[in-house]
């Protein structure tokens, strides 16, 4: 049986900022339903690749692909129109306003009322803390509040593709291992696909499916989660 | 110089963020503040800063009551902070950034910017310092690059060198940790003994238990609020409820 389409595909890229090139020709995919982990050192280009994918960064050559389709000019419009959802990294939420406004923001693409609704009631499902919260202003919640608040609004779309900038930042190890779960969960029970950039790479290697190692901004492994799993092979390839 | 309050209590639309927490860092040693999201951490930190006024209590630096002062005039009584998030100046330098970070410089005056008097050399003395740091932090390749173009933990070393350029007593780190690599973590905790060495205090939050086990000489325990447990980190870490509610 042939291999299936890539759900996201990453082919060549070559990105930056200002004159500094970050990715020299990355080469990646996920997957239908594949949680695909991205690691790699501090400025190793990880978090440049999530923002080239959904159009926050021009390509300098190279180009993405959605189940097969390329994208010629990805912008973030365009990507939500494909159900492809970003999360940024550093809880990025509007201080200002509420929880539930957050929220409303998150989903704003939604067709009507009543898919906001069920967005809402889902993702309140999910993230139970928050939803004591709604009418708190997003500024006064703790990081890691912030944090389930940023994926949540992620989520509200019912995504089929979610690039997800370090998820755990902020977050202490029980609550980690929750939002980890809760990412797999949509993987293997909705079909959901995962690129998901992390700095805690033993948690994340316990849900993804494979992992890239980019270094220097190039790909310097890529294989299955499980190889990885013994630890002097993965100080190898990561450290 | 030490830290200490009493009686801090905070509330966010009702939600009760602190509870009557009254604690003490060691002078010169480094305290961890540990604990789940949401318990107060940073609201507690926010408040010794002077960025959130609270509903009650007082703090102090020494001997020096420092309640309800203003961020800029805590951080003229020696005591510099993180955020959680990295707060630089992206479009400027690397070095710009740690030089705009110390105190009391000639050229702030309106009339000593405009006529420079005084102004060159000791801006000149600004940017040696601030190289040694950035030296001191491991971004001395990384000097001229803009602020904004580094990675995220490049840009919590860069934070870290701001917070030194001020010369504070006092260092409150808010997850310093988070988000970075484990040999630019491992770097961080080798600086942070450093400054400890050099007789500062350093008080910070973290949800990284082993590097709170490696250099905290005092750990503070928060949940809902109100302090649970505090003490030497072998002794607190060790405790079986402290083990299964927020390490395990």
């Amino acid at each position: 049986m042939p291999d299936p389409q890539p759900h996201l595909g990453i082919y060549d890229l070559h990105t930056g900022y200002a004159k500094k090139e970050v990715l020299g020709g990355v080469t990646l995919d996920v997957l239908p339903g594949e949680v695909v982990a991205l690691i790699g050192h501090n400025g190793a280009g990880k978090s440049t690749v999530l923002k080239a994918a959904f159009g926050m960064l021009p390509i300098w050559a190279g180009h993405v692909a959605l189940q097969g389709s390329r994208i010629n000019l990805p912008s973030p419009r365009i990507m939500l129109g494909h159900k492809v959802a970003y999360s940024p990294q550093g809880n990025r939420v509007f201080g200002e306003l509420t929880v539930l406004h957050n929220l409303e923001l998150g989903g704003l693409t939604l067709a009507s009322k009543a898919e906001l609704r069920e967005g809402l009631a889902r993702v309140l499902l999910l993230f139970p803390a928050l939803r004591g919260r709604t009418k708190q202003r997003a500024g006064t919640l703790s990081g890691g509040e912030r944090q389930m608040l940023s994926l949540a609004m992620a989520l509200i779309t019912s995504p089929r593709l979610l690039l997800l900038d370090e998820p755990s930042l902020g977050l202490a190890a029980p609550t980690t291992r929750k939002a980890l779960d809760v990412i797999h969960a949509l993987s293997s029970n909705q079909g959901v696909s995962v690129l998901i950039v992390e700095q805690k790479v033993r948690e994340v290697l316990r849900i993804a499916d494979r992992v890239f190692v980019l270094r220097n901004g190039r790909v310097s492994f890529s294989g299955k989660a499980s190889a990885l799993e013994d630890e002097a092979r993965l100080r190898a390839v990561y450290l | 110089m030490n830290i200490r309050c009493t009686g801090l209590r905070k509330s966010f639309d009702g939600v009760i963020a602190l509870g009557n927490i009254s604690v003490q860092c060691p002078t010169g040693g480094i305290t961890a503040i540990i604990g789940p999201n949401g318990a107060g951490k940073t609201t507690l930190l926010n408040i010794l800063t002077g960025f959130l006024s609270p509903d009650a209590g007082r703090w102090f630096v020494g001997e020096r009551e420092i309640t309800g002062l203003p961020p800029y005039k805590v951080a003229r009584m020696g005591l510099t902070r993180t955020f959680q998030d990295v707060r630089l100046i992206s479009m400027v330098t690397v070095l710009e950034n740690v030089m705009l970070a110390r105190p009391d410089q000639t050229g702030e005056g309106l009339l000593h910017a405009i006529l420079r008097i005084g102004v060159a050399g000791e801006e000149a003395c600004n940017q040696r310092e601030a190289s040694r740091l950035l030296q001191f932090v491991g971004l001395e390749k990384q000097t001229n690059e803009r602020a904004g173009t580094l990675s995220y933990g490049q840009q919590k070393l860069l934070t870290l060198a701001c917070c030194l350029a001020a010369q504070p007593e006092i260092l409150l780190l808010d997850e310093p940790l988070a988000g970075v690599h484990t040999d630019t973590a491992a770097n961080i905790l080798r600086l942070l003994q450093q400054i400890r060495q050099n007789g500062k205090t350093v008080v910070f939050v973290e949800h990284n238990i082993a590097a709170v086990r490696e250099i905290a000489d005092f750990v503070i325990v928060i949940d809902e609020g109100t302090v649970v447990a505090q003490g030497p980190p072998r002794e607190v870490l060790n405790r079986p409820e402290i083990l299964e509610a927020y390490v395990a």
